[in-house]
């Protein structure tokens, strides 16, 4: 279970409220396709995703992108139970979606790198730190509820 | 996996802009990681990781010119990090996961100094060339 001081909530909340949820979640998951190409695999409905600037521009991408990243919005909102907030989007993750965990780390991590590119200098070592335990406890709540 | 003509001219560039800011680029990736990841301070104990130390900085020093060592001859990385994939396997022994974290806060480094030049392209580029580089430098390991 990943414990947030109350320094690294507010690192956290302050960032997040400055985030155009709709551009980065649209970065965030088009750079996972574009640089793990494998994980396309998923998206076999998304249309053409057949090159960098296809998947960047693909207007499915941009918004499925925007689905996740309002769901980590919400989970912002509870940073004390991130297993509680995401149970059903774990079951829903394993039983009917059947994606690899290690895929929410993937894209944690492109999270991380484009908000590197949004904030620049404002995004320091400890802002990082603070949000690299952000998208691993999600990583972990997701995966929590596998079988 | 190896690089693509185009992957290699874009490595290549970025370098150029990359090397410019060499050492505070390769101490602000290991600031990164010891912040990130504090179980990788545990290959430093004869460190002082402070920031600003001057180990720090040397050291970052040391891995960023290391991988110019790798774009200087991207045709045969293998061959110009032969002498550090020995030193990896046999003396220095990292565990392998590291080399994934420490190309994951160089990315972030450059991402944040070079925001225009960051594109998907690029980065994905360099994700694959830092594998490669973390490749050969474990390849002697077993």
């Amino acid at each position: 279970m990943v414990h947030f001081t109350a320094e690294e909530k507010a690192i956290i909340t302050s960032l997040w409220g400055k985030v155009n949820v709709e551009e980065a979640g649209g970065e965030a998951l088009g750079r996972l396709l574009v640089v793990y190409p494998w994980t396309q695999r998923f998206f076999d409905n998304f249309g053409n995703l057949s090159s960098a600037s296809a998947i960047m521009g693909n207007p499915k991408v941009k918004a499925h992108g925007k689905k996740v990243l309002t769901s980590l919005g919400e989970a912002i909102k509870n940073m004390d139970d991130l297993k509680g907030t995401f149970a059903h989007l774990s079951e829903l993750h394993c039983d009917r979606l059947h994606v690899d965990p290690e895929n929410f780390k993937l894209l944690g991590n492109e999270l991380v790198i484009v908000l590197a590119k949004y904030f620049g200098k404002e995004f320091t070592p400890q802002v990082q730190a603070a949000w690299q335990k952000m998208v691993a406890g999600v990583s972990i709540a997701l995966a929590h509820k596998y079988h | 996996m190896s690089l693509t003509k185009t992957e290699r001219a874009i490595i290549v560039s970025m370098w150029g802009k990359i090397s410019t800011q060499a050492d505070a680029i390769g101490t602000e990736t290991l600031e990164r990681l010891f912040l990130s990841y504090p179980q990788t301070k545990t290959y430093f104990p004869h460190f002082d990781l402070h920031a600003g130390s001057a180990q720090l900085r040397a050291h970052g020093s040391k891995v960023v010119a290391a991988v110019g060592d790798a774009v200087k001859s991207i045709d045969n990385i293998a061959g110009a990090l032969a002498r550090l994939s020995e030193l990896h396997a046999y003396i220095l022994r990292v565990d392998p996961v590291n080399f994934k974290l420490l190309s994951h806060c160089l990315l972030v480094t450059v991402a944040a100094r070079f925001p225009a030049d960051f594109t998907a392209e690029a980065h994905a580029a360099w994700d694959k060339f830092l594998s490669i580089v973390s490749s050969v430098l474990t390849e002697k390991y077993r």
